[in-house]
């Protein structure tokens, strides 16, 4: 294997049917956007996963503090009250 | 036009797809990044699906109780009638890409005409291999011009590819007499007719990738008869050899 550490790595999202969203699936390093894309279709839709694709660069991606992971998500642990539960979805909405 | 012209004529096309489709294949667990290595086995399954169906169609039209896998698997070296570019080893990874172009450039504007061929099985074919080659090549220029206008060191192997498979791409666009009879039936699309775009296509790609293009040196040929290269024998000793050592395994 060649040293990858040069080829930026790029995040994939893939579109399974039309009217869903794009969803993250995985990663893969590509010299560019081009070949990203080129990749993502070789790497992630070989079973008929796709109907579009999305890639990012994960350089650009700003992600949480995982030390701050307590002050950030433990307080709405508490708040049950936020959660929708006493509703009911009528089958016919499907994806929510 | 007998059926033997369409059996060849079928034989040749799925012979240039299994035998392009099994180099492709070497590169499997081989490949320079995890990327390629999905990407070259998914065009060579590509390859491989189409010569099935030639194959399939042949053994149809022979009528004469051979399988697809008696025919893509046990003849002898003569009677293979890939053209010989297909055969070439598969050299370092530009050199690969570069064949694969080279090869996929005419067979997308091949399989475009070849939707209107008069035999309605070899349309449908063309219909589905259409769309597969047509990302063949996507893939394969973008790493050529990636890799030919990129360092010292991959320019100058891709110059070097250039140069090597010069001499087989003449065969690309020949026609023997077989050729000539599945061509006024309207079975094929006449090669020679599909020059002027392959070139088109070829020099495009080659001056993004600041290539000198090398496409008009004296022809290899012979392909078409069962002359091969010297590679081929090792080749089919190995695509064989299964199916040699253990008669009539399936999967």
């Amino acid at each position: 294997m060649s040293d990858q550490n040069e080829i930026p790595l790029w995040e994939v999202f893939i579109r399974p049917r039309n009217g869903l969203s794009h969803r993250h699936c995985g990663s893969l390093h590509a010299v560019d956007a081009t070949m990203a894309l080129n990749a993502a279709r070789d790497v992630y839709t070989r079973r008929g996963e796709g109907q579009s694709i999305w890639i990012v660069p994960s350089a650009d991606i700003t992600a949480s503090d995982p030390q701050e992971k307590d002050a950030n998500f433990e307080p709405s642990e508490s708040k049950i009250y936020r959660h929708p539960t006493f509703y009911e979805v009528p089958e016919e909405v499907g994806h929510m | 036009m007998g059926n033997d012209v369409l059996f060849e004529t079928l034989l040749r096309l799925a012979d240039n797809h299994l035998i392009l489709g099994h180099r492709l294949s070497e590169w499997c667990g081989h490949a320079p990044m995890l990327e390629e290595d999905l990407a070259m086995p998914n065009i060579a399954l590509d390859l491989i699906g189409q010569s099935r169906a030639l194959y399939a169609y042949a053994a149809e039209i022979e009528n004469q109780g051979r399988s697809e896998d008696d025919l893509a698997f046990l003849r002898l070296e003569k009677d293979y009638h890939n053209i010989l570019m297909v055969e070439r080893p598969n050299g370092d990874f530009g050199h690969t890409m570069l064949r694969q172009f080279l090869f996929s450039s005419f067979m997308v504007l091949f399989w475009e005409r070849a939707q209107n061929s008069t035999d309605k099985v070899l349309s449908g074919i063309a219909g589905k291999a259409f769309k597969e080659s047509q990302y063949h090549v996507r893939h394969t220029a973008e790493w050529i011009i990636r890799l030919g206008d990129g360092t010292e060191e991959s320019h100058k192997r891709m110059t070097a590819a250039t140069a090597a498979l010069a001499p087989y791409i003449g065969e690309l666009f020949e026609a023997d007499a077989v050729d000539q009879s599945a061509i006024s039936a309207g079975i094929i699309p006449r090669a020679s007719d599909l020059r002027g775009a392959w070139e088109t296509q070829v020099r495009s790609v080659y001056a993004e990738a600041t290539l000198e293009p090398i496409l008009d040196h004296q022809a290899q040929t012979g392909g078409r008869i069962g002359q091969h290269t010297e590679d081929m024998g090792f080749l089919l000793a190995q695509l064989q050899y299964v199916q040699r050592t253990y008669p009539n395994m399936t999967w």
